[in-house]
């Protein structure tokens, strides 16, 4: 018996129309991540691995190709379906945190839960216990303004993990912030890896690429190498 | 998402751009305050003129020559169509009718006034000592027409307020003789300053004996003949009694109108409930205004949020929450403005009550409802729009408009 990989993605195309010429984002791209893996997708601007990212992370849709998450096609769900996948199976980080500026740090944890409608009483439990997870129990009712670069970065990360996905798609974590704290962020998103969370981490960042156990490298909308390391 | 947390939400992206919604609001409340003083305002003018109508005098039955109904087949119709005149005689027949306690005949015609030296045109009202009673006039100085047979008049006349003070300035006006037409007139009274009623207004009248009148102007025809009937109760009876007489002595020919002081009360109650319902309709426009502008934020809102919108659907929000929550922020504005507004033009009624204090500016309930009502409804409606747009953005896109 074959464990089922997480994701599988067999034959995807993604085509956006620039002006007069079509660019092909991803071409004929096939690829399958086994759940708990800790990947990273590493290339130049334009190569593609962003694409990548959005599409596993069904904020896009391909042109062509199927991709099986945990086992079920998610290509042919409506957006309504597709919203409760990414909301119960994926936590995102951004290089830019995207934290909502009005809400404290507290409720930009509690956000995915409070679409997702889940009861208020659960909801300050688990960001409670999140916070003091991520060392930022002091800062609940600061605004992302109010946060350094660090600080909202872990906040990103709380919110991402707060619905316990099976599967975290970083997108260059680390991009906004200097190199210790950096760090940090990557200790933590690793932290998440070794407890059973795939992580897929989005990168130029060669240093940053090495650290994963499996490294994809993109050009041109291919996948160019896929090396896992020793 | 549960409605408390969406409704909270919607709050504090409406209070993260205090600007913003502070405008939103205020073209909100400036709509349904329009609508509320506005309303106040032509509901007010109802009330004052049913007001001022009825102290013209209570009970009254008005007598007017023609028809301006058709009724059934009448064989006088058939032969002639031209209504018969109302005469002295119709009038004095009327007092046989167990209904009325007075009758007034009322015979109008221009002419000239004139004393020492000024010369003025003025409405005669030729009448009788009745007409007092009837209208619930009121003499400021001296006495009306002498009560006796009405066919015979003595060369009294009676003059309104405005005509003593054009004709005799300070100088004393009673007992002076003028010249009205070719005759010469006695002034016995002078009335107090009433004001504008049933489309004669008296202080610029001058009354004189109807038969007078009607020598005066050859012609034996009178304008009106105004009746009191003995009670509230008996003015419909009056009404049927007045007409059954009046028919008979015109040959089974129904060739008058009468009409009741309740029926003229109604059309202008009809007419002003009309002007103020025009006048809300006017300030709805406001409101439609308000909606749009509801619509231009929400719009513009929409664009400034796409960020996080793309970040609310990557965390998992459907596009029905999204809509939601863009549609609950439009209906709180507005229910905010609508608030605001309502309280806003309330102020505005009772300062105009408090400047006019004659003046019942009391917006009607109606009004008010269909304001706030309004309000609402176009703040989501032209929320519909927006939050459809921002519902449909595709994630991917939103997320990259940074």
């Amino acid at each position: 018996m074959t464990i089922p990989s997480l994701i599988s993605l067999s034959g995807i195309e993604r085509v956006f129309q620039l002006g007069d010429s079509e660019v092909h984002a991803l071409r004929t791209l096939n690829l399958s991540i086994a759940a708990g893996e800790y990947v990273a997708v590493m290339g130049p601007s334009g190569s593609g691995k962003s694409t990548l990212l959005n599409l596993l992370g069904l904020l896009d849709r391909p042109d062509a190709g199927t991709y099986r998450l945990e086992g079920k096609d998610v290509t042919t769900l409506s957006p309504e379906e597709q919203a409760r996948v990414r909301s119960e199976r994926i936590g995102f980080v951004f290089q830019s945190f995207h934290l909502v500026p009005r809400l404290t740090a507290a409720e930009n944890i509690a956000l995915p839960m409070t679409l997702a409608g889940i009861a208020p009483a659960e909801r300050s439990k688990r960001v409670e216990q999140a916070l003091k997870d991520y060392g930022l129990a002091n800062r609940a009712d600061h605004r992302p303004d109010q946060l350094s670069g660090g600080q909202r970065q872990r906040v990103a990360i709380a919110r991402a993990t707060i619905m316990q996905p099976a599967v975290i798609l970083a997108d260059e974590p680390t991009g906004n912030l200097d190199r210790a704290t950096g760090e940090e962020v990557m200790h933590l998103l690793e932290g998440l890896n070794a407890q059973g969370v795939t992580l897929i981490v989005v990168t130029h960042d060669g240093a940053l690429g090495s650290r994963a156990q499996r490294q994809l490298l993109m050009e041109d909308g291919s996948l160019k190498s896929d090396s896992v390391a020793g | 998402m549960r409605t408390p947390d969406l409704i909270r939400f919607a709050r504090d992206a409406a209070t993260g751009n205090p600007l913003r919604s502070g405008l939103l609001v205020l073209a909100m409340a400036i709509g349904v305050a329009a609508v509320v003083i506005l309303t106040a305002l032509g509901d007010g003018a109802r009330r004052y003129v049913m007001n001022e109508f009825s102290s013209l005098g209570s009970n009254l039955v008005i007598v007017l020559p023609g028809r301006s109904q058709t009724g059934g087949f009448n064989p006088g119709n058939a032969i002639t169509s031209t209504p018969r005149d109302l005469t002295v005689d119709d009038a004095q027949a009327l007092l046989r009718a167990p209904a009325v306690k007075n009758v007034a005949p009322l015979a109008v015609g221009t002419s000239e006034i004139s004393v020492g030296g000024r010369l003025r045109e003025v409405m005669i009202a030729g009448t009788t000592a009745e007409y007092t009673q009837v209208r619930k006039l009121e003499l400021a100085q001296g006495r009306f027409l002498a009560s006796g047979d009405w066919r015979r008049g003595a060369s009294e006349a009676v003059i309104g307020a405005k005509v003593r003070t054009e004709m005799f300035g300070n100088a004393p006006a009673l007992g002076q003789l003028v010249r009205v037409g070719d005759r010469r007139f006695r002034i016995v009274g002078v009335l107090a300053t009433s004001g504008q009623g049933l489309s004669l207004n008296t202080d610029e009248l001058v009354f004189v004996p109807v038969s007078l009148a009607q020598a005066m102007f050859n012609s034996n025809t009178l304008f009106r003949i105004l009746i009191e009937a003995t009670g509230r109760e008996t003015i419909e009876p009056a009404k049927a009694q007045v007409t059954e007489i009046i028919k008979l002595r015109h040959e089974g020919e129904e060739d008058v109108t009468v009409i009741t002081q309740d029926a003229v009360l109604a059309t202008f109650d009809k007419l002003l409930g009309t002007l103020t319902l025009a006048v809300a309709g006017i300030a709805a426009i406001s409101l439609a205004v308000a909606g749009i502008l509801v619509m231009n934020v929400m719009l513009v809102s929409v664009t400034q949020r796409t960020g996080e919108i793309g970040l609310l659907k990557a965390l998992g929000a459907t596009g029905a929450t999204i809509r939601n929550s863009f549609l609950t922020e439009a209906a709180m504005l507005s229910l905010a403005g609508a608030a605001l507004g309502y309280l806003l033009g309330q102020a505005g009624a009772a300062l105009i009550r408090h400047l006019y204090p004659t003046f019942p500016a009391f917006p009607p309930d109606w009004a008010v409802l269909a304001g706030l009502f309004t309000a609402l409804f176009t703040g989501i409606l032209f929320g519909v729009l927006p939050a459809r747009r921002a519902a449909r953005l595709e994630p991917v896109q939103a997320l990259s408009k940074r």
